[in-house]
């Protein structure tokens, strides 16, 4: 597949992304059209299900999977901008494994199935041409870290960023409390949480905090924005893209 | 141990509440992380020793039963006496029945999560027996009359000045020490007598070695060691799964251990018992008894959660985890908090009982990253989810939106309508101020932080009416 002259790529447009930050579905368009990608957006798909797999509750999981699966298996790889999401693709040959039909297409499209991030250093090459100045800080969301080994490759492309600066937070690696339905469920634990991250990025002396989650970062932009930091948030995507003309997330739109 | 009272909201809530635990664990939580990281880039075999642990606790568990009856049969060889206790109330009777048996009147215990598993002091004291914690940490939170918060550092809740406090009360006559260093010799000072007044001494046994029938502890104080080199009779309380093939793989978990617990490369005390005082022997214990403690584990390795019977009780998971750094150990509930807890409490004391326990977990996978034995602790929190849904404890109001959203996620046509309604009328209530401070609904997110508005139509929509080009 990556040798592919052109590979073609599914997008898998995160419910979040979907709803409340197109600007990194089309950032990353632009990122893997860059990457020498045909980009394909199924219009059909709707979640991964990861809500229903994160609750336990496997038997709906598994329909939303096998759902998933037969939208995106004709691509010759699904890309999509969360380490969430993919982590539950990679999951489902497990979520599968009892179905014998399904279980080899599970398989199948874990194997082709990419964060954005880590796609646009381990599998296509991309040229980054964009400006940002500012001095930014890496959040490592837990799923992307843990279980895709997302870490070197967004500070690799964001070094190519002409203007900004990274500089590294405490901590970078601890869950910032955002969990899913954890934090509506827990809200008093995850606001201890995420005051724990936000005191690291106020320590690091960033004026910019980048991740590559957009559940993550809605979570430590809500909570910056309440208490009236004036950090900006953006997906690392965003960046990249070099779409940093308009609001960051959770900020005004008059800026 | 019983369960603690209320739930596991009500005791995060006043742990979240409580400014002297706050203060401790904000004192602890990065001391434990960034020593066992030191110690971890000092071994570069450290991953593969961790392979290897994993590998030689699972060779065990597959044949657990034969291994068992090696350990017993060289031990009672060796003249010691094992007793295997099907649950928590049987583990009791044998204890209680051996200290009877020896007329004792002081039981002096090293530290040991079984018997705190099995509720042994209370019924000891029942008995009238004075018994005292010897590890430090145990000792405060026995004066304190509290449970361990932590299976390696039970009384890391407490700042020195509570420790203060307590040791000024139950120590009269004593001019008040504020200095750690004083504390802890004003411990030492009040220990040192017991030891030597302690007919029974009750250790713990981080391992069982089958070759040699020897009990391994594993001590940064030496109160082990003088538990069970002082007293009469000397009983180990162990789990069933703690049992190893030979001293060959000991060093292996040694090795993995203080690393993975406390950052040190080796705790300063590591004591092997093998059997009761030989004649000629100049010190040991006239008796020594082992107690097998089954208590539900044999059940767990026919089951889903079998990885956790690896578990060598470091407390890395729980050093890691963001969820016990905020509330603390007695949050959970029981004996064993944090990850490990999450898991093992729902199986011990039931499913419908610790709810909470699995879900109140990020899926983070730190635990799970630096489990020296690689127990997938975090698949398996949210296995026991699964069990949950599977028992039908899901609560109804979560059941109905889950098949709700599940059904709505299949219809693509709706899902995408309703996502643009939702869309429109929160960019609608947001106005240009980008983020909403509160939304019907949303109560539980808006509480604590702002949600960022939606910028703009679904990104499906625009993407749509953009003839897919730009």
């Amino acid at each position: 597949m990556s040798q592919a002259k052109r590979p073609r790529v599914g997008l898998l447009a995160t419910c979040l992304m979907n709803v409340f930050r197109p600007n990194i579905g089309f950032s990353a368009v632009d990122l893997l059209r860059a990457a020498g990608c045909e980009v394909a957006v199924p219009d059909s798909q709707t979640c991964c299900g990861q809500p229903a797999y994160s609750a336990g509750d496997d038997e709906l999981a598994g329909r939303m999977a096998r759902q998933l699966i037969e939208q995106f298996e004709g691509y010759d790889c699904l890309v999509s901008p969360s380490g969430s999401c993919v982590g539950t693709v990679r999951k489902y040959p497990q979520l599968l494994a009892g179905d014998a039909q399904w279980a080899p297409r599970a398989e199948a499209l874990a194997a082709r199935s990419f964060e954005l991030l880590s796609f646009l250093v381990d599998v296509r090459q991309v040229d980054i041409q964009a400006r940002y100045p500012g001095r930014a800080t890496y959040h490592d969301s837990c799923s992307g870290l843990r279980q895709l080994g997302v870490k070197r490759q967004p500070r690799e492309l964001l070094s190519k960023v002409d203007g900004l600066e990274l500089t590294e937070m405490e901590d970078a690696e601890v869950c910032c409390g955002f969990g899913g339905s954890f934090c509506v469920k827990y809200p008093k634990i995850s606001e201890k949480m995420v005051d724990d991250k936000l005191r690291s990025i106020g320590a690091s002396g960033a004026d910019t905090l980048l991740g590559g989650d957009l559940g993550c970062l809605m979570n430590m932009a809500g909570r910056l924005k309440r208490i009236g930091s004036k950090v900006r948030v953006w997906h690392t995507a965003e960046v990249l893209a070099g779409r940093t003309d308009g609001a960051a997330i959770g900020e005004e739109e008059s800026r | 141990m019983k369960a603690l009272p209320g739930s596991f909201d009500s005791r995060a809530e006043a742990a979240l509440a409580d400014p002297s635990l706050q203060k401790a664990l904000a004192n602890f939580k990065p001391l434990f992380v960034a020593k066992r990281a030191a110690a971890v880039a000092e071994l570069p075999e450290f991953e593969r020793l961790r392979d290897a642990a994993a590998g030689i606790k699972d060779a065990v568990l597959c044949e657990l039963d034969v291994w068992l009856e090696r350990y017993a049969d060289k031990v009672e060889s060796l003249g010691g006496k094992v007793h295997f206790a099907k649950d928590a109330e049987a583990a009791r009777e044998i204890i209680r029945d051996i200290c009877r048996k020896a007329g004792a009147r002081t039981v002096c215990k090293g530290k040991s999560m079984v018997s705190e598993e099995i509720g042994l002091n209370e019924v000891l004291e029942e008995d009238g027996y004075r018994v005292v914690e010897t590890d430090l940490g145990e000792y405060i939170i026995q004066l304190a009359k509290e449970p361990p918060s932590h299976i390696i550092a039970p009384a890391i809740h407490k700042t020195r000045e509570q420790v203060a406090d307590l040791f000024a009360q139950n120590h009269p006559g004593r001019p008040r020490e504020d200095s750690v260093a004083g504390l802890v010799n004003e411990a030492r000072h009040a220990l040192r007598e017991r030891f030597f007044q302690s007919d029974v001494g009750i250790t713990g046994g981080n391992f069982l070695i089958a070759e040699t029938g020897t009990s391994v502890i594993v001590t940064n104080e030496g109160n082990g060691d003088l538990t069970q080199t002082l007293s009469r009779i000397h009983v180990v309380t162990s789990g069933i799964e703690r049992v190893i093939p030979t001293l060959d793989d000991l060093s292996v978990f040694l090795r993995l251990l203080a690393r993975s617990a406390t950052g040190q490369d080796t705790e300063c005390y590591t004591t092997l018992s093998t059997g009761p005082r030989r004649p000629g022997d100049v010190d040991g214990p006239e008796e020594y008894h082992v107690v097998l403690v089954d208590n539900g584990r044999s059940k767990m390795l026919a089951g889903r959660f079998r990885d956790m019977l690896r578990c060598i009780r470091c407390g890395a998971c729980m050093n890691h985890c963001p969820v016990y750094g905020a509330v603390g150990g007695h949050a959970y509930g029981w004996v064993y908090p944090g990850p490990m807890g999450s898991i093992l409490t729902p199986l011990f004391n039931g499913l419908a009982e610790t709810y909470d326990l699995p879900n109140a977990c990020t899926l983070n996978g730190r635990c799970q990253s630096v489990c020296p034995v690689r127990i997938p602790l975090t698949d398996l929190i949210r296995t026991m989810r699964n069990e949950q849904v599977k028992a039908g404890l899901m609560p109804a109001s979560q059941r109905r939106m889950m098949a709700a959203w599940g059904w709505v996620a299949r219809q693509p046509g709706l899902y995408r309508a309703l996502e643009r309604l939702g869309s429109r009328m929160m960019r609608l209530r947001a106005g240009r101020r980008g983020a909403l401070s509160s939304l019907p609904g949303a109560g539980a997110w808006t509480e604590g932080r702002d949600l960022p508005a939606p910028a703009g139509p679904t990104f499906i929509d625009q993407w749509k009416s953009r003839g897919r080009e730009q």
